[in-house]
């Protein structure tokens, strides 16, 4: 697949700007990730790879719903989260759960959780968090944990298995520096290691974060300071896939085990790096928002290594 | 009305330019009135603006954001730290003390700005 090209030149050229543009055209609505040989693919059509094995593990992605938000870039932002929710009803193979990769709301206040969480509890399906810079606002982040912190550590990071996959929820948002970028700091990244040790190198794991774990545009913000020791403990997994939000658009890049993937918001679409003056929301023409919004199907196929992963617009 | 607002700042200024002397033990009538000339650090496109400010002692500096995207004003020592600032929302705080004091924005912590206080002789402090 095209997409899965450009991972590899990546991997093996660096991100330039050209190719992080080309990568920028890839159109996908959801990501739907399989696991294959060590290194996750993404297939090309969502009902394509979910066809092919029902005995899989899938869940879905979902992103950056900024419930709240009300600029002109998307007035109404609970709507569109509510039409993503909508297609993940409507999905031919129900999914195993979801991961929400933060930004649930856009100003952390107490009606904006409500709106996010009347909205997605339409899916009936369990949603695994991880909150982004918007939903820790109030000091000490208190609303996002009273709501979605039970039973992870510190700021909110914690591990589970599903189908043979470990999964790991980290924070990368809270205690930021000024100058800085995305933050895991010396206490998630110890408990890590430990959560990490004595597993087998050759389950397959799935971590995901808000901000990107790999440094995609500094300048912008867009990266995580102390994300290198992370990697470091996961490199001797025969599977990494690594999944972000914060930046609004699809984005995937292949560095040996790691795939490095970021989803769509639900919300509005942000500018490609550096291609315009600060990476606020983008103003798209209304006919085309929705081309921009959408959600992540990601399946793993027992036997197989490799995600695959599917980004799904919520109009194509 | 506003010749009446004017009088009431006019004693207060008195009545605080007195207090001062006062306090210092000398008779000097300052000339720029501490705090009189307020200022504001414009929020937009992810940037502060001027990203480097220098005030006079006693300054309250009104941070406003006009960018689409919320902000906040954070001390790097911890001095102060702003709510989220939405679209048209402000945030101020008087500089009492001369020195230099950075700042950043907690949520996009790329977005760094300075502002230095300078003691009213003009001679600048560095913490």
């Amino acid at each position: 697949m095209s997409d899965h090209d450009h991972g590899n030149e990546h991997a093996s050229r660096g991100v330039s700007r050209r190719k992080v543009l080309e990568c920028m055209t890839w159109a996908g609505t959801g990501v739907l990730w399989t696991i294959s040989a060590g290194v996750p693919r993404s297939l090309g059509i969502i009902d394509e790879a979910m066809a092919q094995d029902a005995g899989s593990l899938t869940f879905l992605q979902i992103s950056d719903s900024h419930v709240g938000f009300d600029k002109p870039a998307n007035p109404n932002a609970a709507g569109t989260y509510e039409e993503a929710i909508n297609r993940i009803k409507a999905l031919p193979i129900k999914p195993s759960f979801m991961i929400h990769t933060g930004d649930i709301t856009h100003l952390s206040k107490p009606s904006e959780f409500d709106d996010a969480d009347r909205i997605v509890s339409q899916a009936r399906l369990d949603v695994h968090y991880v909150p982004g810079e918007h939903d820790v606002i109030d000091q000490e982040a208190k609303l996002y944990r009273e709501r979605y912190g039970r039973g992870t550590k510190g700021a909110g990071w914690y591990s589970f298995d599903a189908n043979g996959v470990h999964f790991i929820g980290l924070v990368n948002v809270v205690d930021l520096k000024a100058g800085g970028l995305g933050n895991l700091g010396n206490e998630q990244l110890e408990w890590l290691e430990n959560d990490l040790k004595g597993r087998s190198a050759s389950s397959p794991v799935v971590v995901f974060a808000h901000i990107p774990l790999w440094t995609i545009y500094p300048e912008w913000g867009w990266g995580t300071d102390d994300s290198a020791r992370a990697l470091d403990y996961l490199k001797r997994f025969g599977s990494v896939t690594v999944l972000n939000g914060h930046i609004h658009q699809v984005m995937q890049k292949v560095e040996g085990n790691l795939t490095f993937h970021c989803a769509r918001s639900t919300a509005f679409p942000q500018p490609a790096p550096g291609a315009a003056p600060s990476p606020g929301p983008m103003k798209v023409d209304d006919g085309k928002l929705r081309n921009m919004l959408g959600i992540t199907n990601v399946t793993f196929r027992r036997g197989q290594q490799r995600l695959a992963i599917i980004d799904t617009p919520l109009q194509s | 009305m506003n010749a009446m607002k004017a009088m009431m700042k006019c004693s207060l200024f008195v009545a605080a330019a007195l207090q001062v002397a006062v306090l210092a033990g000398v008779a000097v009538v300052p000339i720029t009135p501490a705090g009189a000339a307020d200022a504001t650090v414009k929020i937009d496109n992810f940037t502060f603006a001027p990203q480097q400010f220098t005030v006079k002692i006693g300054t309250t500096v009104t941070w406003d954001n006009e960018d689409d995207t919320p902000h906040t004003v954070a001390s790097s020592t911890k001095l102060f730290r702003s709510n989220a600032l939405d679209t048209g929302d402000r945030f101020s705080f008087t500089f009492t003390t001369p020195g230099v004091y950075r700042y950043f924005c907690s949520l996009h912590p790329h977005m760094i700005g300075t502002i230095v206080v300078e003691a009213t002789t003009g001679a600048k402090v560095v913490q």
